[in-house]
């Protein structure tokens, strides 16, 4: 095995009291943040190009040229706002990190808003998790008591107020956009860009919208320098970042790697298929908007270039991974469902379309459909993706159009069979206690 | 009497009960717009307070009431279609009077293959009440869930919004019949208890309760890479520490971006509005 794990922004998650100020200062916490108040703010931001640093919410997006594309300074206010809306399917690293060591965050929030020239940041935080809220609500507190935010920080004259913000249950408000106007106090639905948020995003302000682990990952790149985070990873995908194991596998958790580590690696670290006699037979490599991949791609480096080149995203690196007990058909019909139920209602062609979709993977799993379904699937697909407002549309598709590329057959099957040919008992957790008692 | 909670008609309005509309007691009314007036402070422009808003209203009423959406435009200053128009689009605003507890059962892809079908099946016929219905006594109110950021604790069951990790029908079962009957039931990674579903909207107005160092940082699958590392000597590489600053800004101040509504280049090299690469910012 030639990659290695790399604990970061894991590093001190066990501490039995890791969510504290005190915690976050005894593994060097807030010493970037003094080092960033005596630098040019200019400089902040080309270490942050310099360090390769992509957007880790999914888009990969250079995090540095993300804040040099604010216009100059006009006198009046610009804003952060961290996307902590965590809800693609499969992707729990967020939230995990919120609660384990939230201090990352807000020291990184001070830095990027002292480097953009923020005075106000956002923390816009799903509505569903609120002992994530909580933490998060403590941190601030905790970080306004020692000094860390509010007026004249550090005595730099620096000024920062930071709100925490807590949403109320919409996956759309992970969209940027979207999620600039929920937090405007608006139903999340995605803006026409252009404009894009740098030039007019929060109250019409320039704007920056940022990942939770994006911002996470300021202080380390501050603290120990642009190469060193440069030199972990890929040419072009550099640092690190948590990979997400889920399902069939011996032990899933979070796994914090360079970029461009391969499933093959990550599952001998996590132990393997739960059932070494089971196949791994799908995954998702960045959540259920992204192509399948099959066991064929074990060995693609998990990199935004070779994830890309084989076919699919690197997105969040969220490695959903199912066995061969798992019916793929029954996988995407629920994945179509979710897709249907959280499109926002704003433009025709995903409004309708995964509606549409949805009734057709439905029948199938059901064995009541037509061979001619897939072509029709096909064809609905193909008029979504490109055509909708906002992402959610494109990656409604992606897990349809893959497993019909990958496994045709085996909707063919639901179909000569009747029904889903599969045991469901026998992909669950407890399916092996079951068989036991 | 489940039925008497949130009654939809064939023609799909919505009946609320009438006393959604009665005032609010004197005291009720005063302590909201002292609560109303903190939550307003935190933002520069006074509509982005109307989503706590809409939680603290739940916080008194359990759901979203009639009187709760006058409170909040008059508040904001806003029309009452607007305020209805942003509580309907949110899952987490509830338009009939809730239970005491919201239990919600992940049913997205990965939880229902580890198990969460069977988990919804069997606390659902257990209660006797569908998705969005409350049991006659008050207490539970069962939901499917779709995902809630914790796979790798999979099929993941959430009661008042705190994680309920590693599930059965049989735990699940259990979980439901404790707060029922009022036995304490604290989640796996939250505080030692769990709290009603108006205290927590509470909470999610920004009114931080005091519980926030209750409970673990992280449970054990959060760990797992940890204790791998750690087991095999693996650290981070060790970097310098970056006392000199090698770089200089290319330009003074912050790179100059474009002043018109134009702004391509913030698409580049993979962000293209609705196209393919435009996915992963989504989420």
């Amino acid at each position: 095995m030639s990659t290695t794990l790399t604990p970061i922004l894991t590093k001190f998650w066990d501490d039995p009291q890791s969510w504290t100020l005190e915690t976050y200062r005894a593994h060097d916490g807030y010493k970037a943040l003094e080092r960033a108040l005596t630098m040019e703010p200019a400089t902040l931001v080309q270490m942050t190009k310099d360090s390769g640093l992509r957007g880790r919410g999914g888009a990969g997006f250079p995090t540095g040229m993300k804040w040099g594309f604010l216009p100059p300074p006009d006198g009046g206010p610009r804003y952060l706002v961290v996307n902590a809306d965590e809800s693609e399917p499969g992707t729990c690293k967020d939230i995990p990190l919120m609660m384990a060591a939230p201090q990352f965050l807000i020291e990184g929030v001070a830095i990027t808003s002292y480097a953009i020239g923020c005075n106000h940041a956002f923390i816009y935080l799903r509505g569903e998790v609120v002992h994530v809220y909580r933490r998060l609500l403590r941190a601030v507190e905790e970080a306004y008591a020692a000094g860390l935010l509010g007026k004249n920080i550090m005595g730099s004259g620096f000024d920062l107020e930071v709100t925490v913000h807590a949403g109320a249950g919409a996956y759309i408000c992970g969209e940027e956009t979207a999620l600039l106007d929920s937090l405007e106090g608006r139903r999340g639905q995605p803006r026409l860009k252009p404009p894009f948020p740098a030039v007019a995003g929060l109250y019409a302000r320039p704007t920056v919208v940022n990942n939770v682990e994006s911002i996470a990952s300021v202080p380390p790149i501050l603290l120990y320098g642009d190469q060193w985070f440069a030199d972990m990873g890929t040419e072009k995908s550099q640092g690190f970042g948590i990979f997400s194991l889920s399902g069939h596998v011996k032990r899933p958790g979070q796994y914090e790697a360079p970029l461009g580590i391969t499933l093959r690696e990550l599952l001998d670290m996590a132990g393997g298929m739960r059932d070494p006699q089971k196949k791994l037979k799908f995954w998702t490599p960045g959540g259920s908007s992204t192509p399948l991949f099959t066991d064929a791609h074990l060995d693609v480096p998990l990199d935004f270039e070779s994830v890309g080149a084989a076919g699919s995203m690197l997105g969040t690196r969220a490695l959903q991974i199912f066995d061969e007990t798992t019916c793929v058909v029954r996988a995407v019909d629920r994945w179509t469902d979710f897709y249907k139920h959280e499109s926002c209602g704003k433009c025709t062609p995903c409004r309708e379309g995964t509606w549409w979709l949805k009734q057709i993977t439905g029948r199938l799993e059901n064995g009541q459909g037509s061979e001619e379904d897939l072509e029709k699937l096909l064809d609905i697909c193909d008029n979504i993706l490109g055509r909708s407002f906002c992402a959610l549309g494109d990656g409604a598709t992606s897990p349809i159009t893959s497993s019909i590329q990958y496994f045709r057959d085996e909707y063919i099957a639901h179909l000569t069979h009747g029904g889903c040919p599969f045991d469901r008992d026998a992909s669950s957790l407890f399916a092996r206690e079951n068989v036991s008692a | 009497m489940a039925t008497e909670f949130g009654h939809q008609t064939a023609s799909g309005h919505l009946t609320v009960p009438a006393e959604s509309k009665e005032p609010y007691a004197a005291d009720v009314l005063a302590q909201l717009h002292a609560d109303a007036e903190q939550v307003v402070a935190r933002y520069p422009q006074k509509r982005s307070a109307l989503l706590p808003l809409l939680h603290l209203v739940q916080s008194v009423d359990g759901y979203i009431t009639g009187r709760g959406i006058d409170f909040c435009a008059e508040v904001l200053d806003l029309s009452r279609a607007e305020v209805s128009g942003v509580a309907t689009f949110y899952t987490q605003y509830k338009r009939h009077p809730n239970g005491e507890y919201t239990v919600g059962v992940c049913t997205n892809t990965l939880c229902a293959i580890m198990g969460g079908d069977q988990i919804w099946e069997a606390v659902s016929e257990h209660l006797g009440v569908g998705h969005d219905e409350t049991t006659p006594d008050g207490k539970i109110t069962l939901e499917r869930v779709e995902c809630n950021a914790a796979c790798d604790y999979a099929p993941v069951v959430m009661a008042n919004w705190e994680f309920f990790d590693n599930q059965t029908p049989e735990s699940t079962k259990q979980l439901v019949d404790d707060l029922r009957e009022g036995r304490n039931v604290a989640p796996t990674r939250g505080p030692s208890r769990v709290c009603t579903f108006k205290q927590v909207s509470r909470v999610l107005a920004g009114f931080n309760d005091g519980l926030a160092d209750e409970g673990v940082g992280a449970g054990p699958a959060s760990l797992e890479g940890l204790r791998v590392a750690r087991e095999h000597n693996w650290t981070a590489p060790r970097g310098a520490d970056a006392a000199e600053h090698h770089t200089e800004a290319t330009a003074g101040g912050t790179t100059p971006g474009r002043h018109t509504s134009v702004n391509a280049p913030t698409n580049e090299p993979d962000e293209l509005p609705g196209g393919e690469d435009a996915k992963g910012e989504q989420k």
